[in-house]
């Protein structure tokens, strides 16, 4: 007898406006729900996916609501990977250096921590642009129980 | 959805915050917290405990504002996250550099005693 492995799809288009990130977190939130991960790691998941997606919203398409990001969840039993498409300009998230917090405090700067956020949140970050697509790539490792 | 209700009390200022920060309505934040220090408070509460959520876009409104509380001498404490959100604050070690509290009983204390 075959055994298929339980895999799981879930994709969303977001038009880019910064009031569409409550409807991320309801999307994710519902994902990520009956997962067996406790309340911190899911917010933590929710609040990664939501920083790749605000900084894509507002700095590379500059809250134009014609413009779409489409976000993708696929898991099994080990992982969960969250893939975030844009076209455009890309953002090399794995290039950007993000700044040290010290300085952002200095120079009272209110942004620019988010990344940081995503960078200590996530397992691996991946990032490929083909021809104006952008796709960056996000991965947890689930714990096994 | 956000609502930030501030309430002037003798010796500090409370700011309470319902709901979700994110990078939609961090500003209204922004906007709160101007407001007060405009007002001359030296005493800041900030009542978390139906904070439900906080994106970078808010934490990075307490961090732009934590070299004026400390060059004006304003006392600024949370107090009342819950769990989730406490450790948005703990990632980045903000924890370290904003003073948290479990309830406004510990806050005051806290105030009070700087």
């Amino acid at each position: 007898m075959k055994h298929w492995q339980e895999f799981m799809m879930h994709e969303l288009k977001l038009a880019c406006e910064k009031n569409r990130l409550g409807e991320l977190r309801s999307f994710l939130s519902d994902i990520l729900k009956p997962k067996d991960l406790n309340e911190i790691v899911q917010n933590q998941l929710i609040l990664a996916v939501e920083e790749v997606c605000a900084n894509l919203i507002i700095h590379s398409h500059n809250c134009n609501p014609d413009d779409f990001i489409k976000l993708r969840v696929t898991d099994d039993a080990h992982k969960i990977t969250f893939e975030i498409f844009d076209s455009g300009q890309a953002f090399n998230i794995l290039e950007y250096e993000a700044p040290d917090l010290s300085k952002v405090i200095k120079e009272k700067r209110k942004g620019g921590i988010g990344i940081l956020l995503v960078k200590k949140i996530m397992d691996k970050i991946e990032f490929e642009s083909k021809n104006s697509q952008n796709v960056c790539r996000l991965v947890k490792q689930l714990k096994s129980k | 959805m956000l609502e930030i209700t501030l309430s002037k009390k003798e010796s500090y200022t409370l700011i309470r915050l319902n709901g979700e920060v994110d990078a939609s309505n961090s500003v209204e934040l922004d906007q709160a917290i101007q407001e007060i220090l405009a007002a001359g408070t030296k005493k800041i509460l900030v009542d978390g405990s139906t904070l439900e959520y906080i994106s970078s876009a808010g934490l990075g409104v307490f961090m732009s504002y934590l070299e004026d509380f400390q060059d004006n001498n304003i006392a600024f404490v949370i107090f009342g996250l819950n769990d989730k959100v406490q450790n948005v604050f703990h990632i980045l070690g903000l924890d370290q550099l904003i003073t948290i509290e479990k309830d406004q009983h510990e806050a005051l204390a806290r105030i009070y005693d700087a």
